[in-house]
């Protein structure tokens, strides 16, 4: 090869690289819509691209339906913010070019959140899926859904649909948040099936597609014939269990068309209605006396869940529906799908008759309810 | 149980035996590539996305090749025209393919590919054990069988087998006789890159028939490691392969079957095993590897 064409080539690659390297700040750039000079201007940031099939696209589509129903809204769109002091940059970014409403809707965003919100009192942040701890600031509130409510709901649709009583539940890690909605998925299993049994497998990964289609074989060995997950990657899970003729519980988004026989249902995430709430409110200039300065959290209870229902497959019947909208104003009425009495694996009891933990103590779940099939530690 | 298993280490180790065989070659020329897992990206991201573009899953799987052979070629440029340190290039190649896939894959996520079909060998596959274990696979997965052997054959039996490795036995010699070893060896890296590709594709357009980003999850490591896990032979390379993929499957079977082992320990399984065997087997022998391997070489 010529010395020139090496040279040419070299460069080429390293061009390559570096546009690689640079992708995420690329993407991070800013697109505003409208163009209105009395509008609130709200700003949002997403830790990861805003068509994942996922949290983050839960969370666009959610700022998108906000914008349509509250008047006079400006949007400012960030992708792939990272949970870094780069994000500081971004919020402040967004400030600069008026925002007055800032989202950070990822876990890590937090910390960066409240160090700008400190420099920057005129603005209002909400914070998504944190708590705000001891670091308590009149600009800034975090705010989050019930994750495992609809989660119990969806386990009494798989406790009616199971012939082998035996559920699969295909997940990453054993953080807390993993295992309310195992176990919540389980005892609503329970509550119409008293044998349903959940045996669980832990990937390690939040998505390896090869050991997901794998852990769906090892599950479909013992007789499961309903299988949900708690993973970022759903597809190739769906898709196996789905060519095994076996059923599945969707997370996270509604994936019915990648599983038209066996789809159950499953939950995921309708923000719009919370967004718009919190934007109305912090118009009305009332954000420093309402719930959301401070650990908002939502749920059946406190009014609409952000975290819904998928819709239900052809194998779900009327009688099973009447059962989950049964249970569903139970916990608008104020329950809990962790009512006692609820045992843990070993038969103790961890919650008392009539007794329900808060929503702190499910935030800090560290156990698997009788029934399950899994290790934690 | 023991099916189940054997079913999930010839379906799961595929993709390495494909890698490996790659590096095994790679290698034997005298290049280590570190750069396997970026390949193996680029080649799963890219037959995924030509295989829903053309609806054709091979052509996907040419293209896939292509593009893991694509990525190799920047390894290639850095230690064969640059002389560059070999172990940095690979990871830097690595970062770039995962950076690059994790780009253009975003809107791939949950597309629907049209699959490579299993083929089921008539008479072979209703075979009790045997049939499961061997003979209800994709396509790729029959010709990863051919490919060892055959890979063997021509490392051997063969003069370009010859002249490879003597790339990486003795580049000055082959230098005497008129050929280059450079060029050579950007061959070796080339195929390696291909074959690399060639294992994402069976990864994404047969074993899980989705993309997602970084979904090899170091699949590209474990197959260099297991190069010098099998002497830099390719029968010993496949039996690695799916010796690890075993091990994922056996572990999740254990926990499918409620075992009470600490889920920390099971998840290390595979790589303890590898990490074992290559203790046991290091102890007889003294350095298995090609005698220029990794060293720079200028001429």
């Amino acid at each position: 090869m010529p010395r020139s064409l090496r040279v040419a080539a070299v460069v080429c690659g390293l061009a390559l690289l570096a546009g690689a390297c640079s992708s995420s700040s690329d993407s991070s750039s800013s697109d505003t819509t409208g163009g209105d000079d009395d509008a609130t201007t709200v700003g949002f940031i997403y830790v990861g691209p805003k068509d994942d099939f996922g949290y983050n696209q839960a969370a666009y589509e959610g700022s998108e339906a906000m914008a349509e129903t509250v008047d006079g809204v400006e949007l400012l769109q960030a992708e792939n913010v990272p949970e870094t002091a780069e994000s500081e940059q971004v919020m402040q970014d967004m400030i600069d070019q008026g925002a007055e409403i800032i989202f950070a809707t990822s876990y890590g965003h937090l910390e960066f959140a409240q160090n700008v919100a400190e420099r920057n009192p005129d603005v209002t942040f909400v914070h998504q899926g944190g708590l705000e701890g001891d670091n308590q600031l009149d600009n800034v509130g975090t705010y989050f859904g019930t994750v495992y409510e609809p989660v119990y709901l969806a386990g009494i649709a798989a406790g009616e649909s199971t012939e082998t009583d035996t559920l699969g539940y295909i997940y990453a890690f054993p953080i807390p948040q993993t295992l309310a909605n195992i176990n919540a998925f389980t005892l609503g299993a329970q509550s119409v099936n008293p044998d349903a049994e959940v045996i669980t497998i832990s990937t390690g990964s939040w998505c390896d597609p090869a050991v997901q289609a794998e852990a769906v074989a090892s599950l479909l060995d013992q007789d499961v014939d309903v299988i949900s997950q708690h993973q970022d990657c759903t597809k190739t899970i769906i898709e196996a269990t789905e060519a095994a003729g076996a059923m599945t519980v969707g997370y996270h988004y509604d994936a019915s068309e990648l599983a038209p026989e066996g789809w159950v249902t499953g939950s995921e995430w309708d923000w719009g209605p919370l967004y718009s709430d919190i934007v109305e409110t912090i118009q009305a200039g009332e954000f420093a006396e309402s719930d959301y300065n401070g650990d908002f959290r939502v749920g059946l209870q406190t009014g609409d869940n952000p975290f819904v229902q998928s819709p239900f497959g052809t194998m779900v019947s009327e009688e099973t529906i009447a059962l989950i909208e049964e249970a569903k104003q139970r916990f608008i009425d104020g329950g809990s799908p962790f009512e006692g009495v609820v045992k843990n694996q070993d038969g103790e009891v961890v919650y008392d008759e009539g007794e329900q933990p808060t929503y702190d103590e499910v935030e800090q779940m560290d156990f698997f309810v009788e029934g399950v099939t899994g290790t934690i530690g | 149980m023991l099916e189940s298993i054997l079913v999930g280490a010839v379906a799961g180790g595929t993709c390495m035996v494909y890698a490996g065989l790659g590096e095994v070659c790679t290698e034997r020329s005298g290049v280590i590539n570190l750069g396997t897992e970026g390949s193996m990206l680029c080649g799963a991201l890219t037959a995924y996305a030509i295989g829903i573009t053309t609806g054709n899953p091979w052509l996907g799987v040419v293209a896939g090749m292509l593009a893991g052979s694509a990525l190799s070629s920047v390894h290639a440029l850095l230690v064969l025209e640059r002389g560059a340190n070999q172990i940095a290039s690979g990871l830097v190649v690595t970062f770039l393919g995962l950076g690059v896939t994790a780009l253009f894959g975003q809107n791939y996520v949950g597309q629907g590919v049209v699959p490579l079909e299993t083929w089921d060998i008539p008479g072979l596959s209703e075979l009790p054990f045997l049939g499961p274990v061997l003979f209800q696979h994709d396509p790729l997965t029959y010709l990863a069988f051919a490919a060892v052997p055959l890979t063997s054959w021509v490392l051997w039996r063969t003069r370009a087998g010859l002249v490879l490795r003597a790339a990486g036995e003795a580049p000055e010699v082959l230098e005497i006789y008129g050929t280059s070893a450079r060029k050579v060896r950007w061959i070796t890296v080339l195929v390696g890159g291909a074959m690399s590709g060639l294992g994402g594709a069976q990864l994404s357009t047969a074993a899980t028939l989705n993309w997602s980003e970084g979904m090899t999850v170091g699949r590209g490591f474990v197959a260099v490691a297991l190069v010098i896990f099998a002497g830099w032979k390719p029968l010993n390379l496949a039996l690695g392969a799916y010796l690890f993929a075993g091990a994922i499957a056996f572990q999740l079977q254990l926990q499918a079957r409620g075992w009470e082992i600490s889920r920390y320990l099971l998840e290390a399984l595979p790589y303890l095993l590898v990490l074992v065997v290559l203790a046991l087997l290091s102890r007889r022998r003294i350095h298995g590897g090609p005698a220029t391997l990794e060293r720079v070489f200028d001429h």
